[in-house]
């Protein structure tokens, strides 16, 4: 294409001077090749939307039309799963291999119609709910129609439940599919497996090295780390709407709701309700319905009718006990009324078990208790039960709703274990939103008391006051557990004092030069930092004595997760207008610390400088003011704890500038950052800071008791 | 010139051809794809009678179940016990729990006889077994029985293999096939395939061993445990080696890679012969093995001569504060029924591992994340003899009391599973650990508890003083009066009148009664008061106000002002009763501790629980307390005192039962934030602490 263009610009300076004849030649020859061009473009490009629009034509089509394949009697048969498949034996993880997005391809073979060498049907074509779950992974971003890139295969042959499949028939049509190779990579759902009398928990077509997502699995037949349990989907969860119940008191304490019981679990749990009367309902079904009115949908107790599954709401636990089969479609239904599941069905895997936490939403009671089981369950308290009800809902909300959130979730397991440093976490899969929202995961979580030899680097962040920082250098200098010293000169239009200026001290010293005179500088996470305590501090605060900067030390080292300074600040809701309020009286509580002398841990800054949320650091810079309520809130938020205030110090005041401390200048100062508290709490979508009544002192601080005896004596000037 | 043109010509022409032939297909994949995709995707398609689609299942045959089955639940229960056994045994079929229903959890060891003797490792673990609470020596009461027979070493090319252990076992009248006991194991099969052969047949006992194969592993019934040395400490353990959290984490290589393998294959010491190299993404180097507590960034263990893995490496990595990059295929993690190890380590497929060298260095907090819960692991649940053991009982208990087992989340969270009791509750808010992940708060008001000891004779006794002074907190919610005195308690007239209910439990004349979890106690705080105590309004308010908004998980203490014995020390219970030195206040569940971990005090199970300052000082004098409020009389206290030997006496006894010292030291107290001050006494909220 390029060369044609080129020559194309070429073309008209040459023509004019051929002869005529030749030139008739070269016209000719010049729409030839263009209009060859043309059709290569029409012959390249056209096709795929062809090739679309026919799509389009196919979408239209009916489940009827499908094309129909004929198997063989004698077509192969797959081997029966193996029960000692593990991912690692039976997966091929290279074709899922290295993916910036670290999600595995699905591809999902086109939909056939199976029948056998008389021309009988093997098995319904696709039922409802496996097209859903089919259109759903085809809709996610696990999907790839390119059978080459995928990872995973699934099959469109429709084997949710087993007694509508042929299983010898239904085996030799997965044999057939085009990648099987055993049964490799393949996944198929399964949600109810087994048939009379015997009823296997899983199912029973022979599959070789396929993974089975099944509903029903027993702790014989599911391989652990291999095939996924997943629920039996209720579709009723469909037809009916059952709003979230609050928490608060129902009538039943028991439910059972199931039809169909074995008689001998039926008279335990009628001795159950003999004993306990009101409290325990046990339904069934109804003999003596009116016409037209759907059997599936009521539930009787002798005479009295009950809307199904309404009545489930009614009840504080719901049992889920196994029939035939281990899984039951009931549990969905209980889990979406937000009734506690009383599991009953040994060696049962629930659904999604291996990163769902049963035993917050659920009570999982062995079949031989069953007639203890009141006395179980009463002894749960009542907190605990309404954090299951809560728990359940969820589960069923974000797990149990829909064919599409099933297939989801079981895409989503094998993900993890295929891209493990991926994974969705623990808390991901199981706290509620609103859990999630109002939890702290402190990054420092772990209580270490740091070493005292390590020491602090001070940093001290400076733009000319070259005199007063000095000072600020000899003074900390004297701290003796200053480990170094780095001075951020945020001075682009004046170079830092000559090396031979600077006083000596015991330490090193180091200065930085910023590009940008930004306040953030202060906060910005210098590889020179090799402690992890640092002291930021102002190149005006020159009041703080020895003890004092090395009692706060001691502190931080106490509570390295904290911000740990001196003159402490609140901030207080204004209700007259309706917004939040700066404070620097002298209260009886603190929820910030000024960071113009303050410990900190070092993950902060490069919290502070690369996960600041909103547009909190840009706004700082550019109002030069407030990094210090930002860093609180910074700190606050991730550490959901508050600051600590040392020593009774109350400002930092420098001796030189009372002058200017002018009552005007201070009412504007509050008022901006009072502002500054309001802008943060907006972008943070909420008020980090917490308020405390303390502050630290030395243990013996102010006792009757010798000064020269304690270990801090040099403290108490406010 | 023509024939030139007519070159140029043809050239052209050729280009386009080739063009045409070869490079279209390319062209179009780069230019095309990405803006025609969407449109080439073949989905699934959206069939025009979708919704006419038959259900997968009647709606009436989905509720009831495939109709009446005919087996019934007890002849099914009868028939699995026979159909599953030995390898194929779960809990049910193979665990006789009506053993464990009369006395609960009792864990019985067969009496260790002279003859037979029992390698270091595994004595260790039986005295672990023998100190903690759920050993019993009483069969008939046991729950669960250990074998007097060495099981660790079953390499029958080592000294310590113990021959004919079958016909031993058999002679054992308890054995029943193995039933309710369990088999601890190290090293089994020998050189050089290393099979997960035992040489002898467990039958229906809990497998407890070291480097399981995901094979052989009974789910649900055996336990994966740590591979540890004969040098592994009893009890205590060494503390982990991340002291500090250097962000970014930095270390010397990205990746290193630790492998094992038994080079002659005798005997345990040579077993312990690992090798490690640092492996960084292709260019391979070699370095030797104590390198490895400081270079690795990430531990990779990988397998790559023999079956056994590299389970000291697991060890050595999680303790040098490395992330642990499990590349071992088919090996069921230690403990795997507990731990969420994706929480500190990248579980990986050995066949992925380049893909590792993706993920660290992205971002650091996961990376800050998984050290810290590594460590955090390895000080729950590996550093002692006694922790594995105790791990590996609780496992087992959780299974056996399902209904009071810890959730996943107690186990993978400070301060871990052995510390959450479930008997207190399975409750998280219960806890004081677990408001902030939980995004809960502690109940802002507590209960004053006072044991009372001497019969109430005047009005003017302390104790209704305090009672008074207690009841007019706004946080308090409720009294309690542990009675251990002999007289009875005076009828309810004589109480002084209060605010907050006031109940009084009779107690036994124990000390130790006062941290026992009564059931009355409806908060999360807990103030415990000594009868003889004098507490102003104020003091109590200060304290009351500090332990709901400060951290539940700590201590608070109201020290109060009795000259002597204020040492520093805090309770200890056992030897001065008279008067214990301050009245902590503590959390709920602490009191569930007390008894249950057997004799140590309160504040040293806290320091454990918490690992937070106690702030107790062991030399006894030139520091206080901390979370003190302020009013503590200077601590005058003569090392002469017969009374301060007894508590020195105490603190070294406790810390030999924890095997370490966990107290911590704290240098700060905690004043009201106008402590003191020059300022209007109006102002200030607590003004009645500053009186002396």
């Amino acid at each position: 294409m390029c060369a044609s263009a080129k020559y194309n610009t070429r073309g008209p300076a040459l023509i004019p001077r051929m002869k005529t004849k030749h030139r008739i030649y070269y016209i000719t020859l010049f729409s030839i090749v263009l209009l060859g061009l043309i059709a290569t473009g029409m012959f390249q490009f056209w096709p795929h939307s062809i090739e679309s629009s026919s799509d389009w034509t196919v979408e239209k089509r009916s489940v009827h039309d499908v094309p129909v394949v004929k198997l063989p009697a004698d077509s192969p048969i797959p081997e029966r799963g193996d029960l000692s498949c593990r991912m690692h034996t039976c997966f091929d993880v290279y074709r899922c291999g290295f993916n910036p997005k670290n999600k595995i391809k699905v591809y999902i073979y086109t939909l056939k119609k199976y029948v056998d060498e008389y021309g009988m049907l093997v098995s319904n074509t696709i039922s409802r709910e496996y097209n859903e779950l089919l259109t759903a992974i085809s809709d996610s971003d696990f999907y790839t129609d390119d059978v080459n890139r995928a990872c995973l295969f699934v099959p469109s042959i429709d084997v949710l439940n087993q007694n509508t499949v042929r299983i010898k028939e239904t085996a030799q049509a997965l044999a057939q599919l085009s990648r099987w190779d055993r049964g490799t990579n393949h996944l198929l759902f399964n949600m109810l497996p087994g048939g009379p009398p015997d009823y296997n928990t899983a199912l029973d077509v022979p599959r070789d090295r396929a993974l089975l997502a099944g509903g029903g699995f027993s702790t014989w037949t599911y391989r652990q780390g291999y095939d996924v349990s997943i629920p039996v989907y209720s579709p009723l969860s469909a037809e009916v709407e059952l709003p979230e119940r609050g928490p608060g008191p129902r009538r039943y304490f028991i439910l059972s709701s199931q039809m169909a019981l074995h008689p001998e679990y039926r008279s335990d749990l009628e001795a159950l309700q003999a004993e306990n009367g009101e409290s325990v309902l046990i339904l069934d079904k109804c003999t003596n319905l009116s016409e037209g009115v759907p059997s599936v949908r009521k539930r009787c107790h002798k005479h009295q009718v009950f809307d199904y599954p309404q009545v489930l709401q009614e009840a504080t636990f719901c049992i889920v006990l196994r029939g035939a089969r281990l899984g039951q479609a009931v549990l969905s239904d209980v889990l979406q009324a937000g009734c506690v599941p009383i599991v009953i069905a040994d060696s049962y895997i629930l659904p999604f078990s291996e990163v769902l936490d049963w035993k917050r939403s659920s009570v999982v009671i062995p079949e031989e208790k069953m007639p203890e089981m009141y006395s179980i369950l009463q002894s749960i308290p009542q907190r605990q039960i309404e954090e299951m009800q809560r728990q359940a809902r969820w589960f069923w909300e974000a797990y149990f709703r829909s064919m599409k959130s099933i297939a989801l979730a079981t895409l989503q397991i094998i993900n993890d274990r295929i891209y493990p440093y991926a994974a969705m976490s623990y808390e991901e899969w199981n706290d509620p939103p609103a859990v999630k929202w109002s939890s702290v995961s402190n990054p420092l979580f772990l209580p270490l008391i740091p070493p005292q030899s390590q020491g602090f680097t001070a940093i001290v962040l400076t733009y000319d006051r070259v005199e007063s920082l000095f000072r600020v250098i000899t003074e900390v200098s004297k701290v003796p557990s200053l480990s170094k010293l780095l001075v951020v000169w945020n001075n682009q239009n004046k170079n830092p004092p000559e090396d031979s200026l600077w006083p000596k001290i015991r330490v090193p010293l180091k200065v930085v030069k910023t590009t940008e005179n930004k306040l953030s500088n202060r906060f910005f996470p210098y590889d020179e930092i090799e402690t992890e305590a640092v002291l930021a501090i102002d190149d005006d605060i020159i009041m703080l004595t020895s003890d004092e900067l090395q009692f706060g030390y001691e502190v931080w080292r106490e509570f390295p997760d904290r911000l740990v300074g001196y003159p402490g600040r609140l901030h207080l809701w204004d209700h007259e207008m309706n917004k939040w309020k700066y404070e620097s009286e002298w209260t009886n509580e603190v929820s910030m610390v000024l960071t113009g002398a303050a410990f900190y841990h070092k993950y902060f800054n490069y919290l502070y400088t690369y996960k600041m949320p909103g547009d909190i650091k840009n706004w700082v810079d550019a109002h030069m003011n407030c990094e210090d309520i930002a860093m609180n809130f910074l700190v606050a938020n991730v550490t959901g704890k508050a600051v600590i205030k040392v020593t009774p110090r109350k400002k930092f005041k420098c001796p030189e500038c009372t002058a200017i401390d002018g009552l005007s200048l201070d009412q504007t100062h509050m008022v901006e950052r009072s502002e500054c508290i309001n802008k943060f709490a907006s972008v943070f979508g909420t008020m980090p800071l917490k308020v405390v009544e303390h502050r630290a002192d030395p243990v013996l601080y102010k006792d009757d008791f010798p000064e020269k005896l304690k270990s801090f004596p040099n403290i108490g000037s406010l | 010139m023509q024939t030139r043109k007519k070159y140029i010509f043809i050239t052209f022409f050729a280009s386009w051809l080739l063009l045409f032939f070869f490079g279209g297909d390319q062209i179009r994949r780069l230019a095309f794809l990405s803006r025609k995709k969407a449109a080439v995707l073949k989905n699934w398609p959206r069939w025009t009678d979708r919704s006419f689609l038959k259900s997968f299942a009647d709606p009436e045959e989905l509720q009831s179940d495939g109709g009446l089955h005919k087996q019934s639940a007890k002849a099914r229960r009868a028939s699995r016990m026979n159909i599953y056994k030995h390898s194929r045994c779960r809990m049910e079929t193979c665990f006789d729990f009506s053993r464990c229903e009369k006395h609960g959890f009792k864990v019985f060891v067969y009496p260790v006889e002279r003859e037979d003797p029992v390698s270091e490792s595994y004595l260790k673990i039986i005295t672990s077994i023998e100190e903690s609470r759920y050993y019993t020596s009483n069969p008939e009461e046991a729950c669960l029985f250990i074998l007097n027979i060495d099981t660790l070493d079953r390499d029958h090319l080592s000294i310590q293999y113990v021959h004919d252990i079958n016909d031993k076992i058999q002679g054992f009248p308890l054995w029943n096939y193995g039933r309710n006991h369990l088999v601890f194991n190290l090293y089994s099969g020998t050189w050089p395939n290393y099979t997960e052969d035992l040489g002898f047949d467990i039958g229906q006992a809990i497998l407890a061993k070291a480097s399981f194969y995901v094979e052989n592993f009974r789910p649900g019934f055996d336990i994966s445990i740590p591979l540890f040395s004969k040098e592994h400490p009893q009890k205590g353990g060494e503390r982990g080696w991340l002291y500090q959290n250097s962000v970014p984490p930095k270390k010397k290589y990205m990746l290193a890679f630790k492998g094992k393998r038994y080079l002659t294959g005798i005997g345990s010491d040579t077993r312990n012969a690992t090798r490690s190299c640092s492996w960084t993404d292709g260019r391979g180097k070699q370095e030797s093995s104590p390198g490895w507590e400081t270079g690795p960034g990430v531990g990779t263990r990988l397998n790559g001569w023999g079956l056994m893995r590299a389970l000291v490496c697991c060890f050595s990595s999680i303790q040098a504060a490395c992330i642990p990059v499990l590349l071992s295929n088919g090996w069921e993690l230690p403990f795997s029924d507990a731990i969420d190890w994706s929480k500190s380590a990248i579980v990986g497929d050995e066949r992925l591992l380049l893909q590792v060298t993706q993920r660290p260095g992205a971002c650091q907090s996961p990376i800050l994340a998984f050290q810290q819960q590594t460590q955090f692991l390895w000080e729950a649940y590996f550093s002692s003899v006694e922790k594995i053991v105790q791990t590996t009982l609780e496992i087992i208990k959780d299974r056996i009391f399902h209904r009071e087992s810890r959730p996943k989340f107690l186990w993978n969270t400070l301060p871990g599973g052995l510390l959450a009791l479930p008997e207190y509750s399975t409750h998280l808010g219960d806890f004081p650990f677990y408001h902030l992940q939980h995004g809960s708060s502690p109940s802002g008001k507590f209960t004053a508890f006072i044991r009372a000891v001497s019969p109430v004779v005047s009005l003017s006794q302390p104790i209704l003083k305090l009672i008074q002074a207690v009841s007019r907190s706004q946080h308090c919610a409720q009294i309690l009066v542990l009675w251990s005195c002999e007289k009875p308690p005076p009828p309810r007239g004589r109480w002084p009148q209060t605010a907050v209910p006031l109940t009084v439990i009779h107690g036994r004349r124990k000390v130790s009664d006062r941290f026992f979890p009564y059931s009355a106690i409806g908060t999360d705080a807990v103030l415990s008061l000594d009868e003889h105590t004098s507490l102003s309004t104020s003091e109590v308010r200060r304290g009351g106000r500090g332990g709901g908004r400060w951290d539940a998980a700590t201590q608070i203490r109201t020290p109060h002002g009795r000259a002597g014995c204020q040492g520093g020390f805090t309770s200890c219970p056992r030897i001065s009763h008279w008067d214990n030195g301050g009245d902590p206040t503590g959390h709920c569940f602490y009191f569930p501790l007390g008894p249950g971990l057997m004799p140590p005090p309160l504040q040293r199970i806290t320091a454990v629980a918490t690992r937070l300052p106690k702030g107790v000082h062991c030399s006894g004098w030139d520091r206080s307390e901390s979370w003190g409020v302020p009013g503590s009389p200077s601590p005058a206290v003569s090392s002469g005192n017969p009374r301060f030997s007894q508590r020195q006496d105490c603190l070294n006894q406790f810390a030999a039962w924890f095997g370490y010292m966990p107290l911590v030291h704290s240098q700060l107290r905690l004043d009201p934030v106008l402590f003191k001050d020059q300022v209007s006494v109006l102002r200030k909220k607590y003004r009645h602490l500053e009186k002396p």
